[in-house]
């Protein structure tokens, strides 16, 4: 086996130009995939016997919470990886995940006390996944801060890199004590091993949603990486190539 | 471990000749807990409730404080650069720093929480149920906030940053920590919060000191 489409990874113009080439397919794909997701949860699947029509909201909160843990986990390895290997581009796709991160943590939130106001009577409890959340939040807040609080890039990278590990090891130690702080939220309808606690009709629009909310993650996330990739390039001239 | 005692009888010297960075965030604390009382009410058995989330909250808002002084007058002299160009692993050097930083702030902040916990009625028989579990809970206060204060060198006004880096990271010792309190308040066995809250510094001891190592050289770069 041959490495050489992995080290052509760590070249910002193959990486500008192989995101501009990726990026209308998810764009495109996330568009049909969450449409469908969306109308079949929406319109399709039926009411719960118990939440009514509130329920549909998770066919939205479910893939902004997922997205907000997966993001942070892809951002501390493309950290680990641009600090380890000192590769700029991996620094690069950090960069590009944590707004995206922090944008889908806060819609988790949002849709969350949206359906803890019918549901629960009040729109903000401190249960143990809410407050993770919210401190989720702030962990991305902090690393966004770190990394705008240099002038120098390369110390911005390297800095907020460490932050990003270091974070990845906390996240499971902070969800573990916010859980064992306090246990209102609903259990997980999800589960890898044993049965899904939630109807086919209500569980098949979810998957459908969470994967069109994925595609749309890498599709953002590829605009925002052809955008660092200039700004850390401005100078080279295959930029002004690539440009012109 | 020659190196390691040099360093930490170093630090403690000079915080016997300048005695202020360690005075400074002891009177915050005293001084906030105060402020309870204050503005919620003098009745004891109110403030006895709420006593355990006001000493935690106050220790971690002055260790905060303190943390900002742990690297800083080293890396503004160079000392951290010679540190790091001495040979000696940085990982150890910055170990016996934190060390000593908790010696000189963690360690007397647990000492004198009795007194601010008499304040807000907490009764005689928990007093070393808190100062233990605060003795504990700023150690890893102390090694985690290392990171941040190493991550914030060079920021200028790096105090605010430096409260949202480590304020989320401390969120499992401020639970562990306020749990175990309230326990011994209550003459409860604190076995288990303490344990967790141990677990806590031990992975603490052994990580931490790496990525602040790791954020000084980002820094000396």
């Amino acid at each position: 086996m041959t490495w050489t489409w992995f080290h052509r990874l760590g070249s910002p113009p193959y990486v500008y130009r192989l995101a501009g080439r990726l990026m209308p397919w998810f764009a495109w794909s996330a568009a049909l995939v969450i449409l469908l997701g969306l109308f079949d949860g929406l319109v399709i699947a039926p009411a719960d016997y118990q939440q009514g029509d509130g329920f549909r909201i998770i066919y939205v909160h479910v893939p902004a919470a997922w997205l907000s843990l997966m993001i942070y986990t892809w951002m501390g390895v493309a950290a680990g990886v641009g600090l380890i290997w000192r590769i700029k581009v991996a620094h690069a796709v950090a960069a590009a995940c944590a707004p995206v991160g922090a944008s889908f943590t806060a819609v988790a939130l949002a849709t969350g006390s949206l359906f803890g106001k019918p549901m629960w009577g009040t729109y903000w409890v401190w249960d143990p996944r809410l407050t993770s959340e919210l401190l989720l939040l702030f962990l991305y807040l902090g690393y966004m801060g770190l990394r705008s609080s240099f002038d120098d890039l390369q110390r911005a990278d390297r800095a907020s890199a460490v932050l990003a590990v270091v974070g990845i090891v906390n996240v499971p130690i902070v969800k573990y004590s916010v859980v064992w702080w306090n246990s209102l939220h609903q259990g997980s309808s999800l589960s890898l091993a044993g049965k899904d606690t939630i109807a086919t009709p209500m569980l098949i629009p979810l998957l459908v949603s969470m994967l069109g909310f994925t595609l749309f993650f890498a599709a953002v996330v590829l605009v925002r990486l052809q955008g660092e990739v200039l700004r850390r390039e401005r100078s080279a001239t295959w930029v002004r190539e690539a440009l012109a | 471990m020659n190196a390691l005692r040099l360093v930490l009888m170093r630090d403690l010297m000079l915080a016997v000749r300048r005695p202020e960075h360690c005075v400074h965030p002891l009177a915050f604390f005293l001084l906030v807990t105060t402020l309870f009382p204050l503005a919620i009410s003098p009745q004891l058995s109110q403030l006895r409730l709420i006593a355990p989330g006001v000493l935690w909250v106050a220790a971690l808002l002055s260790a905060l404080l303190a943390l900002e002084f742990l690297f800083r007058d080293d890396a503004a002299d160079g000392t951290l650069e010679q540190y790091a160009l001495s040979g000696q692993s940085l990982t150890w050097l910055l170990l016996a720093k934190t060390a000593a930083h908790w010696l000189l702030t963690g360690l007397p902040l647990a000492l004198v929480a009795p007194l601010a916990g008499a304040a807000l009625g907490v009764p005689v028989s928990a007093f070393p149920g808190i100062t233990a579990t605060l003795g504990l809970g700023s150690l890893a206060l102390s090694l985690i906030g290392s990171i941040g204060a190493a991550l914030t060198l060079g920021v200028r006004r790096g105090g605010v940053l430096l409260s949202i880096l480590v304020l989320p990271l401390v969120v499992p010792v401020l639970i562990f920590g306020s749990q175990a309190t309230t326990l011994a308040i209550r003459g409860e066995a604190v076995a288990a919060p303490m344990e967790l809250l141990g677990a806590i510094v031990v992975l603490a001891v052994t990580l931490a000191p790496l990525a602040a190592a790791a954020a000084v050289r980002i820094s000396l770069e």
